[in-house]
C-alpha cells in the first residue's frame, strides 16, 4: 500500500518484550506460560494487602544486555515509579514501572528498507516494568474473569523516536528488535504467547509541514501483520478526516482485524492522569561497574558483526552470511564446524543444506541437533582430504543423524567407505566399459560431451560411489584420446 | 488563598481515584478538601528551587534477589477473601474496551 | 505481685519462677479484656482459643526450662499487621472480614520469640487519625478518663496496655501514630529508624512514612519488645541491612554528658501551658541526671505539617488503590458496570477521612500539581532531614513535647480536621526524616498523662532508650496507672 501523495507519515513503536526470567519482576513467583488461571499468581502478584515488592537481578542484566547491544547508555542508577491507573487486571491500582531514570537510555538499530537502503532507527529509551494480567471474555455471561497468572512478568519497553516513515519500516524494525531480542535470548520471542507487543504511534502531515501532526496510539498489537495492517488502517482514516477538512484528536485505539479498523478505547482511557510518583516501597537501582563490565565482556558477538566476519574473513555469500548469523545458537554451531574443518563453504553449504532442512524436517532447533559440530567438521575433513567423496559423505551424513555412529572416520573405515583413488583398480573397470558400449565411447569421442556423465556413474555404480569422481572423469578422458 | 478545588476538579479527581462522586456531600467534601490544602499551602512561601526532592527518608539503594523461584502458591486460602471467584478466576462485570 | 499493670522483666522473671503460668497470665488478660473492654472498646478481635493454646504450649515450654525470651507472655497487635488465618481489618469495614494468609514478618518475629497474641487492637481506619475516632468499630476510649480520646492511630494497642489488659502490644507511626497514644495513655512508645522493623504483612499506609514499633510500660519493655521486632527482611526492599543491638543490656548506662537538644520551634504558640510545665520540669530531670541541654534550631519544622499532608495522601492514595473490590474486601451489591463496583465498593468501604486522603493525595500527584505540591513537599522534607542531620553534629538526642496537649474529650476535634492534623506537629518531622524517636511519660497536666518526645539520630534507638530508662529510674510517671473503675 503506498502512501498518498503529499502526505507523510510518522511512526514511533513502543515494544513491550517479556524478558524470560524464571521469576517475575517484583515477586518469587513461576513465569511460566499457559498455567490455569491464577496459579502463577502469588500474594505479590495478587496485590494483596501489606504485601511488598522485591527486585529480580536478572531482570537489570537482560536490560543492560539490550541496551549495551543497541549502543545505547546505560543509566547506573535507575528508579522504579507508579503508573496509577484502576483496571481489573492491574491488581495494585498502579504499574510500577520507570518514569524519569530508565535503565536505558538512546542508542539505535539499523534496519534494510523496502529499497534495500539501510536505515537508522533512534531507540529514545528502554524501561524496566511489570505486565499485567489477562481478562478472559465469554467465561460466564455479562462477566470478566480476570487471571493474574501474568501480572509481575518482567517487561522491557522498548520505545522508539518517530524515525519510522511507513508500515513496511515498522515491520522491519519490529522484526529487527525481535531478532536481536531472541539473538540475546533475553526474550523468546513467542509472538503467539504475547511475549512481543506493539503499540504504534501514529501521526500524519502534509509532505511540507514542518511539525507531527496529532498522534493516535494503537494499542496492543501482537504480530507483525496486525502492525503493518493497523498502520495501514489508521494512516487512511487520518488523512482522510484531515482531507475532508476535519480535525483529530490524540487518542488511544484499538486495531480489530476483523474489521479492518482501528477504533477509539472507551474503558481504559477515560482517565490518562496516571500521577506517576517515585515507588515507595523501593529504592534506587545502583549497578555496579563491575556488572555492567562484566556483561558488556560476556556479550555475544551481534548479528552484523557476525555476518560481516563471515563475509570477510570466510567469504561466504551475502545470503549465506545473513542465514548463518541470525540465530545465535545457529552461528556458534557453524563457527564450531568451521574450527573442525577448517572449510567454510564447504561448512556453510552442509549446515545451511543438509542439516537446516533435516532439523527441519523433524522440527528441531539447532540446539537439539544430534550431530555434534567436531562430527560434521571431521566429515567435511575427510571430503577434503579426498578420503570420501561427497557422495559416499550423504551417506556418512545419514549414519551420523541417525547416531549409527559417532565418528564420520570410524564410519567409513568400517563400512570400508574410502574413496578408490588407485587408478590401477579403476583402469580395468573403465577398459571394459569402453569395450561393452562402443557406440556411446564413440560418440564421446566424437565430442558428446555428455556421454561422459553416463561412464562416470557406471563407475561410480561398479564401486559403489567409492571412486574418486575427477580421477574417474580424467580415467576416462586419457583412455577415449589413446585409442 | 481561593480554593483549589471546585465542584468540576472533585469529579475530576473522584474519577481518578474510582470513588462515588455524590452531589449531595460535594459542598462538605470541597470544603473540608480546600481547607487541607490551605494548610498544605503553607509550604509555597519556601524557596527551594535548588533542593532535590527527597523521595526515601533514606538514601540507599536497592538490593536484588536472585531469579528464583520461591512462592509456593496456595490458591485457596489466597482466594478465601474474593467477592466472586470461580473456576480459578475473579470476576468484574463485563469489561468493554 | 499484681499481674495487671506488670513489666515485661517481671513477667519473664515470673514465669521462669513459675510464680505464675503463661496458661494463668493468659486467663487473666483475657478476662480483664472481658470486663474492661466493653468500657474502652480497644479490641477488634480476640484470639482466645488460639492465645490459650499458645499459652499451654509455653508452659510445656518453660516447664522443660527453653524458654525464649518472651515465652509466655501475652501482648496485643494492632489491627494492622497480618497474622495468617486470622482477620486483619485495618479498622476499615472495606477489610472488615479479611482473613491474612501470611503474618507480618515482625508478628513472626513476635512469635519465634514465645510472645502470644491476645488479639487485635483497634485504630484509624487505615492508620489515618490522630484521635481513634476514625475506626469503622468505633472509637476507642482513654483509660484515664473513657471521655477522653486515647490519641491515634494507635489508639487500641495505647488503650489496651494503659489499661492492663496485655503486657505489651504492638503499633505503627507514620507521622506520630505510635508515640502521641503513648503520650496521651501514659506509655512508653518507640517509633524506630524508618527501615529498622519489616513493613511486610503490615497494611500500607504511606510506605515511605510508615513504621512498627513497640508500645509498653517501660523504656526497659520497649528495648525488649524492639529487640525481637527488628531486623532485615528480604521482603520488605526498604527494610535497613544492619546488626540489632542488644538494646536491652545497653540502656544501664549512665548519661552523664548526654547532650540533649531542645529545639525552639517545639514551643510554639499551640503548646498548652501545663504541657509545656511538664516538658521542662522533665528537661530539669535531664540535668539534674548529668545531661547537658543545648539549645537548637530546627527552622523547616514549620512546614512539616504541610509536606506530611502531601506525602502521605499522596502515597496512600495508591497503596488504597489495590482495595477494588475484586480479590478480596467489601464488594458492593449488584454492580452495574464496572466503573460502578470500583466506586460503590470503595464508596461504601472507605470512611470518610480515608477517602479525604485518597483525594488530596490523587489532587498533589496531578498533572498541573505535582511540582507545586508532591515535588515541593518531597524538597521540605529534603530540608527537614537536613536540619536533623546538622542537630546531631551538636546534640546527642532532641528533646520537646510529643504532642501539643494532653488527651482531649471525643468528638471535640472532630469536625475541625486543620486542629486534629496539627495533635502530630511535633511528630510529623521525625516521620520525614526517618529518624528514630519515642514518647515517655513525664509529670502529669490536671491529671492526665503527658508525653516527652527523644528524637534520636538514624540507628541511635539505643541512645534513646538509654536516655528514656535513666529518666524512668529517677521518676515514677510510667508507673502510675489508671483508675480501676472504669
Amino acid at each position: 500500500m503506498s502512501i498518498p501523495a503529499g502526505w507523510q507519515i510518522d511512526i514511533g513503536l513502543e515494544i513491550h518484550a517479556q524478558l524470560n526470567t524464571r521469576s517475575k519482576i517484583f515477586s518469587g513467583a513461576s513465569t511460566l506460560f499457559g498455567q490455569s488461571p491464577n496459579s502463577q499468581a502469588c500474594a505479590i502478584d495478587l496485590g494483596m494487602p501489606g504485601v511488598l515488592p522485591s527486585v529480580n537481578a536478572e531482570v537489570f542484566k537482560k536490560a543492560v544486555e539490550f541496551g549495551l547491544s543497541i549502543g545505547a547508555k546505560i543509566n547506573q542508577e535507575s528508579r522504579f515509579d507508579r503508573k496509577n491507573y484502576f483496571y481489573p487486571d492491574l491488581p495494585k491500582g498502579y504499574q510500577i514501572t520507570q518514569m524519569d531514570h530508565p535503565i536505558v537510555l538512546g542508542g539505535e538499530l539499523n534496519i534494510l528498507t523496502s529499497d534495500g537502503t539501510a536505515k537508522i532507527i533512534r531507540v529514545t529509551r528502554a524501561h524496566l516494568e511489570e505486565d499485567a494480567g489477562k481478562s478472559i471474555h465469554d467465561f460466564k455471561p455479562g462477566l470478566t474473569g480476570i487471571d493474574l497468572n501474568r501480572a509481575g512478568t518482567p517487561l522491557l519497553e522498548i520505545v522508539s523516536e518517530p524515525d519510522i516513515k511507513n508500515a513496511e519500516e515498522a515491520v522491519a524494525y519490529a522484526k529487527a528488535i525481535h531478532q536481536l531480542l531472541t539473538y540475546l535470548e533475553i526474550c523468546d520471542g513467542n509472538m503467539a504467547e504475547g511475549s512481543l507487543r506493539f503499540d504504534a504511534n501514529i501521526s500524519v502531515r502534509r509532505q511540507d509541514a514542518e511539525k507531527l501532526g496529532t498522534r493516535s496510539e494503537i494499542k496492543n498489537l501482537n504480530s507483525f501483520r496486525f502492525l503493518e495492517q493497523a498502520i495501514h488502517f489508521e494512516t487512511e482514516r487520518q488523512i482522510s478526516v484531515l482531507e475532508a477538512g476535519g480535525t483529530l484528536v490524540q487518542d488511544t485505539r484499538l486495531f480489530d482485524p476483523d474489521r479492518h479498523e482501528t477504533r477509539s478505547m472507551r474503558s481504559k482511557e477515560t482517565a490518562t492522569d496516571y500521577r506517576y510518583f517515585p515507588e515507595p516501597d523501593l529504592l534506587p537501582v545502583m549497578l555496579t561497574t563491575e556488572f555492567i563490565e562484566e556483561i558488556q565482556s560476556s556479550l555475544p558477538e551481534l548479528p552484523s558483526k557476525r555476518a560481516q566476519r563471515y563475509q570477510t574473513a570466510h567469504e561466504l555469500s551475502t545470503s549465506d552470511a545473513a542465514l548463518l548469523s541470525q540465530d545465535r545458537r545457529l552461528g556458534d554451531y557453524f563457527d564450531a564446524v568451521l574450527t573442525f574443518s577448517g572449510n567454510a563453504k564447504s561448512a556453510a553449504n552442509w549446515v545451511r543444506g543438509d542439516l537446516l532442512s533435516k532439523l527441519k524436517e523433524h522440527e528441531l532447533s539447532i540446539t537439539a541437533c544430534p550431530i555434534s559440530p567436531k562430527h560434521l567438521g571431521e566429515m567435511i575433513q575427510l571430503i577434503d582430504q579426498g578420503v570420501i567423496s561427497g557422495k559416499i559423505a550423504k551417506e556418512v551424513f545419514g549414519a551420523l543423524w541417525s547416531k549409527q555412529t559417532e565418528s564420520a572416520g570410524d564410519y567409513v573405515r568400517q563400512n570400508q567407505l574410502e574413496q578408490v583413488s588407485d587408478a590401477s583398480a579403476i583402469e580395468p573397470l573403465v577398459d571394459a566399459l569402453i569395450t561393452e558400449n562402443p557406440k556411446q565411447a564413440a560418440d564421446l569421442r566424437a565430442g558428446k560431451d555428455k556421454l561422459l556423465g553416463f561412464f562416470v556413474g557406471k563407475v561410480m555404480q561398479a564401486t559403489g560411489g567409492k571412486a574418486n569422481p575427477q580421477q574417474v572423469n580424467d580415467l576416462i578422458r586419457q583412455k577415449l584420446s589413446e585409442v | 488563598m481561593n480554593d483549589l478545588v471546585n465542584e468540576k476538579t472533585l469529579v475530576e479527581l473522584s474519577t481518578l481515584a474510582a470513588l462515588p462522586f455524590e452531589p449531595e456531600k460535594s459542598k462538605a467534601t470541597l470544603d473540608a478538601l480546600n481547607e487541607v490544602l490551605a494548610l498544605v499551602g503553607q509550604m509555597q512561601s519556601l524557596d527551594i528551587s535548588d533542593v532535590a526532592p527527597l523521595a526515601h527518608p533514606l538514601e540507599r539503594h536497592q538490593t536484588l534477589r536472585a531469579d528464583t523461584v520461591t512462592e509456593i502458591i496456595d490458591a485457596s486460602a489466597l482466594s478465601q477473601n474474593a467477592p466472586l471467584y470461580e473456576a480459578g478466576l475473579y470476576f468484574v462485570p463485563k469489561v468493554i474496551e | 505481685m499484681n499481674l495487671n499493670f506488670a513489666t515485661l522483666t517481671d513477667l519473664q522473671k515470673a514465669l521462669r519462677n513459675r510464680d505464675v503460668s503463661a496458661t494463668e497470665l493468659t486467663q487473666h488478660y483475657l478476662t480483664r479484656i472481658d470486663a474492661l473492654d466493653p468500657a474502652l472498646n480497644s479490641f477488634i478481635s480476640i484470639q482466645a482459643e488460639a492465645a490459650l493454646g499458645a499459652a499451654r504450649r509455653a508452659d510445656e515450654r518453660l516447664a522443660r526450662g527453653d524458654a525464649r525470651p518472651l515465652t509466655g507472655i501475652p501482648i496485643a497487635q494492632k489491627d494492622i499487621f497480618c497474622l495468617q488465618g486470622q482477620r486483619t481489618t485495618a479498622g476499615s469495614k472495606m477489610l472488615g472480614n479479611f482473613i491474612a494468609p501470611y503474618t507480618a514478618t515482625c508478628s513472626e518475629k513476635l512469635a519465634d520469640a514465645g510472645a502470644i497474641t491476645l488479639g487485635k487492637t483497634n485504630m484509624d481506619e487505615f492508620a489515618m487519625g490522630s484521635s481513634n475516632e476514625n475506626s469503622y468499630f468505633g472509637a476507642v476510649h482513654n483509660p484515664w478518663d473513657p471521655k477522653l480520646i486515647p490519641g491515634g492511630s494507635s489508639g487500641g494497642s495505647a488503650a489496651a496496655v494503659a489499661a492492663g489488659l496485655c503486657a505489651a502490644s504492638t503499633g505503627t507511626d507514620t507521622g506520630g501514630s505510635i508515640r502521641q497514644p503513648a503520650a496521651m495513655c501514659g506509655l512508653t512508645g518507640l517509633k524506630p529508624t524508618y527501615g529498622r522493623i519489616s513493613r511486610w504483612g503490615m497494611i500500607a499506609f504511606a510506605s515511605s512514612l510508615d513504621q512498627a514499633g513497640p508500645m509498653t510500660r517501660t523504656a526497659q519493655d520497649a528495648a525488649i519488645l524492639l529487640e525481637h521486632m527488628a531486623g532485615h527482611d528480604p521482603r520488605d526492599s526498604t527494610s535497613l541491612n544492619e546488626p540489632v543491638p542488644n538494646f536491652s543490656e545497653d540502656i544501664g548506662k549512665n548519661i552523664k554528658g548526654l547532650r540533649i537538644g531542645v529545639c525552639r520551634e517545639f514551643f510554639t504558640e499551640g503548646l498548652d501551658p501545663a504541657v509545656e510545665r511538664s516538658i521542662r520540669e522533665a528537661l530539669a530531670v535531664y540535668e539534674s541526671l548529668g545531661a547537658t541541654l543545648v539549645d537548637i534550631s530546627l527552622p523547616h519544622t514549620p512546614y512539616s505539617v504541610s509536606a506530611y499532608y502531601v506525602i502521605a495522601p499522596a502515597e496512600c492514595s495508591a497503596n488504597l488503590a489495590r482495595l477494588d473490590g475484586i480479590r478480596y474486601g467489601h464488594r458492593c451489591l449488584d454492580p452495574e458496570n464496572l466503573q460502578d463496583l470500583y466506586q460503590r465498593s470503595r464508596g461504601e468501604g472507605f470512611g470518610e477521612e480515608v477517602k479525604k486522603r485518597i483525594l488530596v493525595g490523587t489532587f498533589a500527584l496531578s498533572a498541573g500539581y505535582f511540582d507545586a505540591f508532591y515535588n515541593r513537599a518531597q524538597k521540605i522534607r529534603r530540608l527537614i532531614k537536613e536540619d536533623f542531620v546538622k542537630a546531631f553534629e551538636q546534640v546527642d538526642v532532641i528533646a520537646g513535647p510529643t504532642a501539643p496537649t494532653p488527651a482531649f474529650p471525643l468528638g471535640e476535634k472532630a469536625s475541625n480536621p486543620v486542629e486534629m492534623y496539627l495533635q502530630d506537629i511535633f511528630t510529623i518531622s521525625a516521620s520525614l526524616a526517618g529518624v528514630p524517636a519515642m514518647s515517655i511519660p513525664v509529670e502529669f497536666a490536671n491529671g492526665l498523662p503527658v508525653g516527652l518526645q527523644l528524637i534520636g539520630n538514624y540507628l541511635q534507638e539505643g541512645s534513646l532508650l538509654q536516655a528514656a530508662h535513666q529518666f524512668q529510674q529517677e521518676t515514677h510517671w510510667h508507673t502510675l496507672t489508671p483508675p480501676e473503675a472504669l
